[in-house]
């Protein structure tokens, strides 16, 4: 491993300490906000709203008819979401997600995207070609369900509802929200059943 | 090195537990820009457009790359640089200047702890 910083370490550096400098920012609002980042932002948002909505058709409906005013509700912290969209998956349709042009994603219930979300390789492919893409994910569908691909912008943010896997009808909503994944929550994976 | 850790409430569940963060440089990269645009320095949509065109550049610059080689938070840095630029935040000069005087450090230099990409102790 070399002794010598990479050059994109040094310019962040630099850029923090310039601006340090300047009093437009301190190190402690940095690391205010990754510490939220860190501790209150996370996948286990989302996984919290499909729990309920899996329990509560009543929620289900709410949430799918208006997610934004919900995310207010239960405060979630960790970036703005203008307006949130939840996409429930079913038998006949399957919903994934994507930003097209950069890495637009829905921070406060789903925390950071992960490193694949901003590839070029994923941002093009699964419109082109979405079974397949979801395929080599891990993700096969019946050809009999559909394939919908919902493309993220500055206003617009996207959440898949997955589908309830079988075997769970005993477990509650802190145990279900367990299993639920980011990656379902995006798309591009199907909830396992508990083992 | 580490990285931005989730944990608690927050651990992803199952098998979440992708890296977001390949170098340390990013994670506090990634914090400069979310504290500038917290103190409204910038809006979101004025950085996406930043963003878009950096990655526009790249990927015209970099046509037939395979995926890991993508450099997303070089393009993110390029789009940070040049937004605190064209608002007057951030001078080309100074950032060189400092660019430099960082990499003219000693070793066991002691200065901020973010990241270095080598594994010794300051």
């Amino acid at each position: 491993m070399s002794d010598q910083p990479s050059p994109q370490s040094l310019r962040t550096e630099a850029i923090e300490t310039l601006l340090i400098e300047k009093k437009l920012l301190t190190s402690e609002a940095i690391d205010t906000v990754l510490t939220t980042f860190s501790e209150q932002v996370g996948p286990m948002n989302g996984a919290k709203l499909v729990a309920r909505a899996w329990v509560d058709q009543s929620f289900k409906a709410r949430l799918l008819e208006d997610a934004t005013t919900i995310v207010q509700e239960y405060g979630f912290e960790g970036g703005q979401v203008d307006k949130l969209i939840v996409k429930a998956c079913s038998e006949s349709v399957h919903h994934v997600v994507v930003c097209t042009l950069c890495s637009c994603y829905p921070w406060a219930v789903l925390g950071l995207p992960p490193r694949w979300y901003k590839d070029p390789g994923y941002r093009s492919r699964i419109v082109r070609e979405p079974r397949k893409v979801l395929t080599e994910m891990g993700l096969t569908l019946p050809e009999t369900t559909s394939i919908k691909v919902w493309d993220s912008s500055a206003e617009i943010r996207y959440l898949v509802l997955p589908l309830r896997p079988a075997g769970t009808e005993d477990l509650d909503e802190t145990a279900l929200a367990e299993l639920i994944t980011r990656d379902a929550m995006i798309g591009v994976a199907a909830i396992e059943p508990p083992s | 090195m580490t990285d931005l850790e989730l944990h608690g409430e927050t651990a992803p569940p199952m098998s979440n537990g992708e890296i977001i963060f390949e170098a340390p440089w990013q994670n506090r990269l990634f914090g400069i820009a979310e504290a500038m645009y917290q103190q409204g320095y910038f809006d979101r949509d004025t950085f996406r457009v930043y963003l878009i065109r950096a990655i526009t550049h790249w990927e015209t610059e970099n046509l037939g790359q395979t995926d890991q080689n993508y450099a997303y938070f070089d393009c993110f840095q390029n789009a940070l640089t040049q937004l605190l630029q064209d608002n007057a935040l951030l001078e080309t000069s100074a950032l060189e200047h400092r660019i430099l005087e960082l990499q003219a450090r000693p070793h066991g230099h002691d200065h901020h702890d973010h990241d270095h990409d080598h594994d010794h102790d300051h």
